[in-house]
């Protein structure tokens, strides 16, 4: 598969609005195997990042009681048309994701 | 002239009276169809294939912003990869199916001729893997959903058009074993699909208003928001069936076949829209 990211982005003057889903387990680390009974260990992003040009636009810090596959949307000012926006998470056990994207 | 309008309606009148008790599938239709028309009059044909977001304005405002981003993206995107998987013999699905990933969804379920069973496009997928010496997938696992969420999303826009062969007594057979599943009540609850879905659809049940049985399996599988996974329509009628606290059958199941080709036959000249975004 592509990336565990997806985004879309929208530019009307300087405000950019990025709408972004990831692809996450999101475990809280309180549920159990229906079946063993065993607890499913906690697995969830703990951290997402969008830069701008290398710049921090917003930080996210997550925990267990962020959705599966978390949908995240905000808007920021001073961007423009060609900017470079990265989005990256890392989670709690080491993994990470990353996408970069131009602004249109 | 008047003479003859007059011999004419009565002889009109003489048909309608003496129509035989059995109606075949084309007039379940008929009346399935119109009984919805003159349930909601405000809501156009082509809307049933959404579902209850034809009925419910609310939660049809949710499901426009959703699908602005729709969650079913990354099972399609595994979905098409899985669909480009070359077989040991170097078959692939396009092989089984005959024709290319945009032209399938609308022609499920369908009767096989020689067995006499309904195929459904979960039930093609495994055949196919069988034929050409595949390990089969597992019913409402992650892949087998997502191969028909790619299949289903490739289809899109191609009008279901279901055949029930009348002289054919084994399609026939099928057929009515699923309009009888859908009539039969069951469960401690007493329910029907159709005392939902068609007697009371709209209504409220608890929170969430019932949708109606036309175009109900046009936009399968589903994501499911509560679950976070994708759904089969089978994994679906199970929900239904556990609701009215009745013991569940298997996925793909004779019954649970049966009674997808009889709601697929239903939902007629209804577009293939899947798959869906469902709360």
């Amino acid at each position: 598969m592509a990336s565990t990211i997806k985004v879309k982005t929208k530019l009307s003057d300087d405000v950019a609005t990025v709408k972004s889903l990831m692809l996450h387990p999101m475990e809280t680390g309180s549920r159990k195997d229906p079946d063993s009974g065993a607890i499913i260990p906690a697995h969830h992003i703990t951290q997402l990042i969008f830069t701008n040009n290398g710049k921090q636009v917003m930080v996210a810090n997550f925990s267990t009681a962020v959705s599966k596959n978390p949908y995240f949307s905000f808007s920021f000012n001073g961007a423009k048309a060609g900017d470079t926006l990265n989005i990256s998470w890392v989670d709690n056990i080491g993994e990470k994701g990353e996408l970069e994207t131009q602004l249109k | 002239m008047i003479k003859a309008i007059t011999a004419g309606l009565i002889f009109l009148f003489t048909l309608a009276v003496h129509q035989p008790a059995f109606a075949g599938p084309a007039e379940d239709r008929r009346a399935f169809v119109a009984y919805f028309e003159s349930r909601f009059p405000d809501i156009p044909f082509a809307e049933y294939a959404n579902g209850i977001y034809a009925i419910d304005q609310d939660a049809r405002n949710q499901w426009i912003e959703i699908e602005e981003f729709p969650p079913y993206e990354f099972a399609v995107e595994q979905g098409e990869s899985l669909w480009q998987e070359t077989f040991a013999d170097g078959k692939s699905y396009s092989d089984c199916f005959n024709s290319s990933e945009a032209d399938v969804r609308q022609n499920y379920p369908r009767v096989d001729g020689l067995t006499g069973e309904v195929i459904t496009l979960d039930m093609a997928i495994n055949l196919c893997r069988e034929e050409h010496g595949q390990k089969s997938f597992e019913f409402g696992g992650e892949e087998i959903l997502a191969l028909s969420a790619f299949i289903a999303f490739e289809s899109r826009g191609n009008v279901f058009d279901i055949m029930v062969d009348e002289d054919d007594p084994q399609a026939l057979a099928a057929y009515e074993e699923g309009k009888r599943f859908y009539y039969s009540k069951r469960g401690q609850l007493n329910l029907s699909c159709a005392d939902c879905h068609v007697a009371s659809a709209g209504q409220y049940v608890r929170a969430d208003h019932l949708s109606a049985s036309l175009g109900h399996p046009t936009h399968f599988p589903v994501y499911r928001s509560k679950l976070g996974s994708m759904l089969s329509l089978h994994q679906r009628v199970a929900g239904c069936i556990r609701d009215v606290r009745a013991k569940p059958f298997d996925l793909q199941s004779t019954e649970y076949r049966n009674l997808e080709y009889f709601l697929t036959y239903m939902s007629n000249g209804l577009e293939a829209n899947g798959p869906g975004a469902r709360k």
